[in-house]
This record gives C-alpha cells, sequence and structure tokens, in this order.
C-alpha cells in the first residue's frame, strides 16, 4: 500500500514530553492524512502511547504543536475530542454498565442526535449484537475490545487512534479488527499502535518507529521491508561444497559478505540490498543445487535492527 | 461548548450508576437503620424519651453519622476511574475537568439528598404526636444537605489523590473528622496555646468548625457567615481535587 495524498488531518509539529528528568517523547514530527493508516511501532516504553495521549489531549506536550483537522489539542481541545474516536490500551470501559448503557453514554457525552442509528452502525460493524444487555465486566476479552471499538466508531470519528486494538486477541479475533479498520479507513486518517509487525505489513500503509522517545523511520511498511537487512539476501544450497564458487562469488562486486551456514548452504549478503540474481545466474551454470531463493525483507527484521538493545 | 461541557452526561450515569449496584441500596439501608437507632437510642438521641415534638435528637446526630458514610460514597469516584484506566477514557471524550467533576459530585450529592429525604417519615412522625418548629426542621435539612455537601467535596478530593478506595475513604475520614472536631473545647485550647499567633488561630479554628455551624443552622439560624462558610469550604475543596486530579490523572 501507498501513502495517500489525501488532507492532512493530524498534524504533529515538533513535541517534547519530560515526565520528570525523564524524556518521554524527544522532537518527535509527523502528518497523517485521510486514507492513511499510520502504524506505530516501538519497543515498550518508547513513547508511543505517550504521544498518542497528547494528539486525544490526555496529554499536555511540554513544547511544540499538535492539531488534529485544524484544531490546536491545547487551545482548541473539546473541538479535537469531538473529531477524535479513541481505543485507549486495554480499552478501558466501565465495567457495571451494560454494553447498551455504555454506548448511550458515550452517545450522551458526544451529543449524538441519531442515537439509534450510531449505535445500530457501530454494532453492525463490531458484531456486538449478540452482547447488548450484557454487562461489561461479564464480557469476554475480546467483546471488551469491541466495546471499545463500537465507543471509538460511533460517532463516525475523522481521525481514529488506537493504542494495541488487537492485543490479546485470537487469531480470529485479530482478522476482524484488522478487516474491520481496513474497511472504515477511506475517509478517515488512522493511527495504531501494535507490537504486531505482521498487522502493519498487512493493514498500514505508513510505518513509524520510534526509540527512547525519538522518531526513527517514517515511511511505508514497503520501504521499511525494503531497508531490512536481510533484504534479498540469496541463499543458496548447494547439491556438494564448491570452494571454487565461493571464492568467486565473494569477489563479485555487489557481495558484501557469504555466511556459510554448512559446508554446502550459502548466505549471499549484498551491499546495497537490491536483487542480483541475475547477475549470480551465470556463475551458477553447470552448478548442482538443491535450491536458490531470494529473501524479501521483513518489518520486524528491520524493527529489531533498528530498536535491538532498547528496553523498557 | 462551556467550560462545564459533560457535566449533565456525566451526572446521569453516575447517578444512575448508585442505583445499577447492590452498593447504593445498603448504603441507604445502613443510613436509614442508623439514623433511626441513634434518634431513638437512649445513648444518643432519646427522641422517645424526650418526649417533645422537635427533630433535635434526630439531626444532632446525623453530622457523625455522615462523617463516615460521605467518604464512603466518595472513595470510588475518582479513585476507580484511576485504577481501571477509564479516566482516560473519559477525559478524551468532549468532556472538560469541570463538568466531569462537578458532575460527579452533584450526583453524589444528590444521591445522598434521595438518602436524606428518605428519612421523611421521622417528620410525619413529630408532626402527628405534636406541632413541631417547622422553620428549625427546614433549616436542620439544609445544614445537613449542606454539611454533606462538604464531606463529599473533603472525600472527593481524597479520591483524586490516589488509586486505593480504602486509603481514599480513610483520608477523606480523617480530614472530615479535623473539621468537624477543630471547634471543640479542646481543640481551640491547644490552638491557643500556641505563642505569639494563638489567639488567631483560635478564631480560625472556631470559624471552621463545621459542628458549631451545623448547630446553629439546626437552631433555626440562617446566617450569612454559616451559609459563605459552607459554600466557600465545599468550592475551595472542589478546586483543590480539580487542581490535584488534573496534575494526577495521567500516573
Amino acid at each position: 500500500m501507498q501513502a495517500t495524498s489525501g488532507e492532512v488531518l493530524v498534524e504533529v509539529n515538533r513535541i517534547k514530553k519530560y515526565f520528570g528528568s525523564i524524556k518521554a517523547v524527544d522532537d518527535i514530527s509527523f502528518e497523517v492524512r485521510r486514507g492513511d493508516i499510520l502504524g506505530f511501532l516501538g519497543p515498550n516504553g518508547a513513547g508511543k502511547s505517550t504521544a498518542m495521549k497528547m494528539i486525544t489531549c490526555f496529554l499536555q506536550q511540554d513544547t511544540g504543536s499538535i492539531k488534529v483537522c485544524g484544531h490546536d489539542t491545547i487551545a482548541e481541545d473539546l473541538a479535537v475530542r469531538q473529531k477524535i474516536g479513541y481505543l485507549p490500551e486495554s480499552a478501558p470501559a466501565y465495567g457495571e454498565m451494560t454494553v447498551t448503557g455504555f454506548l448511550n453514554f458515550v452517545l450522551d457525552v458526544r451529543g449524538v442526535d441519531d442515537r439509534q442509528a450510531a449505535i445500530d452502525k457501530a454494532v453492525e460493524m463490531t458484531g456486538l449484537h449478540k452482547v447488548m444487555n450484557q454487562t461489561i465486566e461479564t464480557l469476554s476479552k475480546g467483546f471488551k475490545r469491541r466495546v471499545g471499538l463500537a465507543q471509538a466508531l460511533i460517532h463516525d470519528p475523522e481521525v481514529l487512534i488506537l493504542d494495541e486494538p488487537t492485543d490479546g486477541l485470537d487469531p480470529n479475533q485479530k482478522k476482524l479488527v484488522q478487516d474491520l479498520i481496513l474497511k472504515i479507513a477511506r475517509n478517515k486518517a488512522i493511527i495504531l499502535s501494535t507490537h504486531i509487525l505482521d498487522e502493519v505489513e498487512r493493514i498500514c500503509n505508513r510505518a513509524i518507529i520510534i526509540s527512547e522517545g525519538q522518531l526513527l523511520e517514517d515511511s511505508t511498511p514497503l520501504d521499511l521491508m525494503e531497508k531490512a537487512p536481510n533484504h534479498n539476501v540469496i541463499h543458496l544450497a548447494l547439491a556438494e561444497e564448491n570452494k571454487e564458487l565461493v571464492s568467486k562469488i565473494q569477489e563479485l562486486e555487489w557481495v558484501e559478505r557469504i555466511v556459510r551456514e554448512t559446508e554446502t548452504r550459502l548466505e549471499i549478503y549484498p551491499k546495497d540490498q537490491m536483487s542480483h540474481l541475475a547477475e549470480l545466474m551465470p556463475l551458477l551454470e553447470g552448478i548442482h543445487m538443491e535450491s536458490i531463493t531470494v529473501q524479501e525483507g521483513r518489518l520486524e527484521d528491520f524493527f529489531r535492527e533498528k530498536t535491538e538493545g532498547v528496553c523498557a | 461548548m462551556s467550560r462545564y461541557t459533560g457535566l449533565k452526561a456525566v451526572f446521569k450515569r453516575e447517578f444512575r450508576g448508585y442505583f445499577a449496584t447492590p452498593l447504593g441500596y445498603i448504603f441507604m439501608v445502613v443510613f436509614l437503620i442508623a439514623a433511626g437507632l441513634l434518634t431513638v437510642s437512649r445513648d444518643f438521641g432519646r427522641f422517645l424519651e424526650l418526649r417533645q415534638a422537635s427533630l433535635d435528637s434526630f439531626f444532632n446526630f446525623l453530622p457523625w453519622l455522615f462523617v463516615a458514610l460521605a467518604p464512603a460514597v466518595a472513595m470510588r469516584l475518582w479513585a476507580e476511574e484511576r485504577k481501571t484506566g477509564t479516566v482516560e477514557l473519559l477525559f478524551t471524550l468532549p468532556i472538560t475537568l469541570r463538568g466531569s467533576y462537578l458532575g460527579k459530585f452533584l450526583a453524589g450529592w444528590s444521591f445522598m439528598l434521595v438518602s436524606l429525604a428518605l428519612t421523611c417519615p421521622v417528620v410525619f412522625v413529630v408532626a402527628w404526636l405534636g406541632d413541631p418548629d417547622w422553620g428549625t426542621i427546614i433549616t436542620g435539612y439544609l445544614a445537613c444537605a449542606l454539611c454533606v455537601g462538604l464531606y463529599l467535596a473533603i472525600g472527593m478530593t481524597f479520591s483524586a489523590m490516589t488509586k486505593n478506595q480504602v486509603v481514599a475513604f480513610i483520608l477523606g475520614l480523617a480530614a472530615s473528622m479535623i473539621f468537624l472536631n477543630i471547634g471543640r473545647p479542646q481543640s481551640l485550647e491547644v490552638f491557643s496555646s500556641i505563642a505569639g499567633i494563638g489567639g488567631y488561630l483560635e478564631q480560625l479554628a472556631a470559624s471552621m468548625s463545621i459542628i458549631d455551624h451545623f448547630n446553629s443552622l439546626t437552631r433555626g439560624l440562617i446566617e450569612l457567615r454559616t451559609l459563605a462558610f459552607f459554600g466557600i469550604s465545599t468550592l475551595g475543596w472542589l478546586a483543590a481535587g480539580m487542581a490535584l486530579l488534573d496534575e494526577v490523572k495521567a500516573s
């Protein structure tokens, strides 16, 4: 998926946030446009949730500014909150309330006129029909998360901010939530934080990596995958050991290094992470091979390379 | 949009919440039984022994009953929100801090006023038995309403301070007890004994005594200083609670 060219709905400009002497967010800037699904990545404690809390007006940044749909999050916080749907981490909700009661409360606060239509639409999208009259504390984790999503979506917001929306869900529920996000994304700007990098590869058209409060990358998942250290590594399995071939490959200009897993299994790392299979093929003529594959870089590998050694 | 945006919605949710769980009903039953027992007990109200068509024996002990019950109502108001994380949800909805704080306060206060209103049979009994002074009955109920509002504001401040409801209850109870007892002769003696500023402290303590202002109202006196005391103290505690909550809500 490619980055969109819709209007800018979220504009984060050089924000910083300190908790005492701890710098939680350090000079972060980015924009989110209509149609974007932005994946917010980073190790635990990197500052993702803090940044999200500032965009949703729960916290105020120490310096810098954030605009949501043109409204400043500090000067016009109520207008910003009207525009945003937010699912906080672990989807907190009032346990003693029924799902209907809770959604009605959110509608009450948001001043939505056509309540029944809003509830019907949110319930339809999140599949809550069966549990509408149950108290939230009696629901399973998956349903609780869906109630959180329903309250975030109920007023059809332009900006949706989801803090780990699929955390703790089973694979079927995860797919359900991911499909839902894809379905509603067209007219919204969505920011979601997650530790599941496959999820970003699947549904996001942009990804931001934050570590120790700083923004390390802002690109498309595809670009980041291509920057992975093992992108376009050629895995070569020979039928028998061939030292001459190895030294010939080693001499090729584009080869950075060869890792020999065994005598007959080689990993050829290119210097520029480009595909050089075509240039390798002439050397392999007449050589008995079991297999040859070109590895596609994974976001997880790139993420690990960028953030390894950083712990919460 | 105003500075009180969300007040009505929060009030509605909170007020209904008291009746959504058994807790609200338990509170009411405990309050009504305790108020009744204290009124007729030979050791306390001696309502039956006094043989007077007066509610003095009923009102006299209510500040002592409310001092324990109001912190119990107040303790969950913010501590629970912060513990379960719903505070994050609440303050990312289009609700102002003032709207939500006052919405909760008014809901708690209304709930306690409903409990207080349920003591009306005692008024009917007195009216049936004799010819009571209706003025003191009305000012007596006014005193109770103001007193319970102040206790609730004190309790809410401590509920905003901690995520632990038990701690919030104990601190709320302790602070309310201090203001209830600050005007007692023993307390005033301690203040007056402080060299230099003792006289001022004694006056200050006497003017902050909940029980003195309460008794003044139950005697039928509606004085500006009494109304100002309850009004300013309650608003002061509410403002302190709001400032505190704004600081600690994200921690």
